[in-house]
């Protein structure tokens, strides 16, 4: 009994990390650069199979790629937010009318990558085995990669929030997220702040995307199972919060491994459960200001 | 000129087009049967669907994203009540269970911002996808479900009635103080709520009024279907339809919105058929496209070219 619940206790926590991760990126690009983006799993997809393909075709160390997946993932999100949300911001009447508008066109992502992707790798799930061998925890017995992932998680969401809040750029990233307009009178440049944003969004969805692929199969429409639970976790957490999306995460990952131990059918139908009721009682999340 | 002769002519032209069209649209299958009339019964289902969404989120802004749901709803009344019952009571009781689903939900659901009642309808869909599907395998031990088949021609003459409904609501909807009220509460709620406005009953009723012809058209849709499982009668894409059609045909007249869905199911059936592996790119490239550069959608656009032709010397008329 004991074992058992260690068992789902750690399990809850290995799968924390990842949607912590996944609605940091969210996070970002929904509290700072206002955009709802339901296209976010399809850059978790994008990251997976990025790191799938170096791996089987030319043989690089899943970890290794974290340096070449990020920084394609990025410049992706850089330059849909410069060319399609910005101008998007400009054109809408209210920021109301943005965050509908960006919703929308965010869809219209959706449905571009994830069936581009079908085209190149297929719909069948794939996968491969790296770092496989168990570990043992106190009587639970997990598989390497899933810890190293855990750790991982961990370590680019400190080195995120270090980034934040000490150096320049993070504060004009924060002060964007406060007010944009006096922002912008302040000397920041907001767009490219905003497209930054967006970008490192993208880059946490990308290093998300590689983390799942080392311990799960991976398929071309998985993505909006992750937009879903980013956008719980962002919710549950308070939006715009850093912190308020890492316990976020923590938190429905152990709902997730709670759930799935007494009825695996329905962790899904759990999370929507949680987020309806989260959405009726409290709104603003549990780190949310007002 | 006497104001009664003004008044008359102006209803009379678009109400004899109005009735040649019905005429025609009565007597189609009489000349073009066969894929012509299933087609059409398409196009008049997403008209229906596209047209209701617009009773509610046109003018609040509220953007819903559970059509589906509601749509949904309509399809497994169908499959569960469609041996026992006559079809036109199974219909109405389509509609009728999508009216209860959608009270609940507004009443819940409309004190939300905006996004946060976008991502809440969304939710929803995939909600009762899950536990459905969850209660299927468990409870009833299927996946799927077989619904009675109806001869398309019945099948269209059902979607003709549910259209022409479904058009009179918004019409009426939309001349009528309610129309009014729905407006103000898009343009500033609270300012609506300080004229005197309920607006939560306002907003709640219209939504579920609107969910009412999309659970009728899932009810009758069902039945083309033949063979359906949660996965076939949630499908998103049913809640992102209206929104694309909408939007495509410009939602500031009536008919705007009407266009929109023509093109769009015309250009859906045609691009399915031709290149299905492309299609849903396609779609999602004309999603972008037309958000980016057709705001007000194609009646915006035509008015905007009709006023540079005419050198806007109708301003002020």
């Amino acid at each position: 009994m004991l074992v058992t619940m260690l068992d789902v206790v750690i399990g809850g926590l290995l799968m924390g990390g990842i949607y912590a991760l996944i609605a940091v990126g969210l996070s970002l690009q929904y509290g700072v650069a206002r955009v709802l983006n339901i296209a976010h799993g399809e850059f978790i997809m994008l990251g997976a199979f990025a790191t799938w393909t170096l791996y089987i075709v030319f043989g690089i160390n899943p970890l290794v790629s974290l340096v070449i997946v990020g920084p394609v993932v990025f410049i992706i999100g850089f330059i849909l937010h410069r060319t399609l949300f910005t101008r998007l911001r400009t054109s809408s009447a209210s920021p109301a009318a943005f965050e509908g508008n960006s919703l929308l066109a965010s869809f219209g992502l959706l449905f571009i990558i994830q069936n581009v992707a079908i085209l190149i790798w297929g719909s069948a799930p794939s996968g491969y085995t790296y770092l496989a061998f168990p570990v043992n925890l106190g009587g639970a017995i997990f598989a390497a990669n899933r810890l190293v992932t855990l750790g991982f998680a961990v370590g680019i969401g400190l080195v995120f929030y270090l980034f934040l809040a000490r150096t320049r750029l993070g504060k004009a990233i924060r002060a964007a997220a406060q007010d944009p307009a006096t922002a912008g009178l302040m000397g920041v440049n907001i767009n490219r702040v905003l497209a930054l944003c967006f970008g490192l969004g993208a880059l946490m969805a990308g290093f998300a995307g590689l983390l799942i692929s080392m311990c799960f199969s991976i398929q071309a429409t998985m993505g909006l199972q992750y937009t879903i639970i980013a956008i719980i976790v962002v919710v549950l957490g308070g939006l715009g919060s850093i912190p308020g999306s890492f316990i976020g995460g923590f938190i429905l990952g152990l709902i997730g491994s709670i759930v799935t131990y007494i009825e695996p059918g329905l962790s899904l139908a759990a999370y929507y459960v949680i987020f309806i009721l989260l959405l009726l009682v409290k709104p603003t999340g549990i780190m949310g200001k007002k | 000129m006497d104001i009664n002769t003004f008044t008359s002519k102006r209803f009379l032209v678009p109400g004899l087009i109005t009735l040649i069209l019905l005429i025609l649209l009565a007597t189609f299958p009489l000349y073009l049967p066969g894929y012509p009339v299933i087609l059409l019964s398409s196009i008049l289902m997403y008209i229906v669907i596209t047209v209701s969404w617009v009773i509610f989120s046109g003018p609040t802004g509220y953007m819903s994203l559970a059509s589906a749901a509601f749509f949904g709803v309509g399809i497994y009344t169908a499959a569960i009540l469609g041996e026992a019952l006559p079809l036109p009571i199974v219909i109405g009781i389509g509609g009728l269970a999508s009216f209860c689903v959608a009270l609940l939900v507004g009443a819940l659901t409309l004190r939300l911002r905006g996004i946060y009642f976008a991502i809440f309808t969304f939710g929803l869909v995939e909600l009762i996808k899950h536990v459905l599907l969850f209660w299927e395998l468990h409870v009833t031990g299927t996946r799927g479900r077989f619904v009675i088949v109806v001869d398309y021609t019945t099948v269209y003459y059902v979607m003709l009635v549910i259209f022409v409904m479904t058009m009179l609501t918004a019409y009426f909807i939309r001349r009528s103080k309610f129309g009014s009220a729905l407006q103000s509460i898009g343009e500033n709620e609270e300012a609506a709520a300080h004229t005197g406005i309920n607006v939560t009953l306002v907003k709640v009723i219209t939504f579920a009024i609107s969910a009412v012809f999309m659970g009728a058209a899932g009810a009758i849709m069902a039945t083309r279907w033949t063979y359906i499982d949660p996965y076939i009668a949630f499908n998103l894409l049913i809640s992102f339809m209206p929104v694309l059609m909408a939007i495509f045909g410009g939602m500031g007249q009536l008919y705007g919105p009407v266009i929109g869905a023509i093109i769009f199911t015309y250009l859906k059936e045609e691009l399915i058929t031709r290149i299905p592996e492309l299609y849903m790119i396609i779609f999602g490239v004309v999603l972008v496209a037309v958000i980016l550069f057709l705001p007000n959608g194609l009646v915006g656009l035509i008015q905007k070219l009709w006023k540079r032709v005419t050198g806007e010397q109708h301003e002020n008329t």
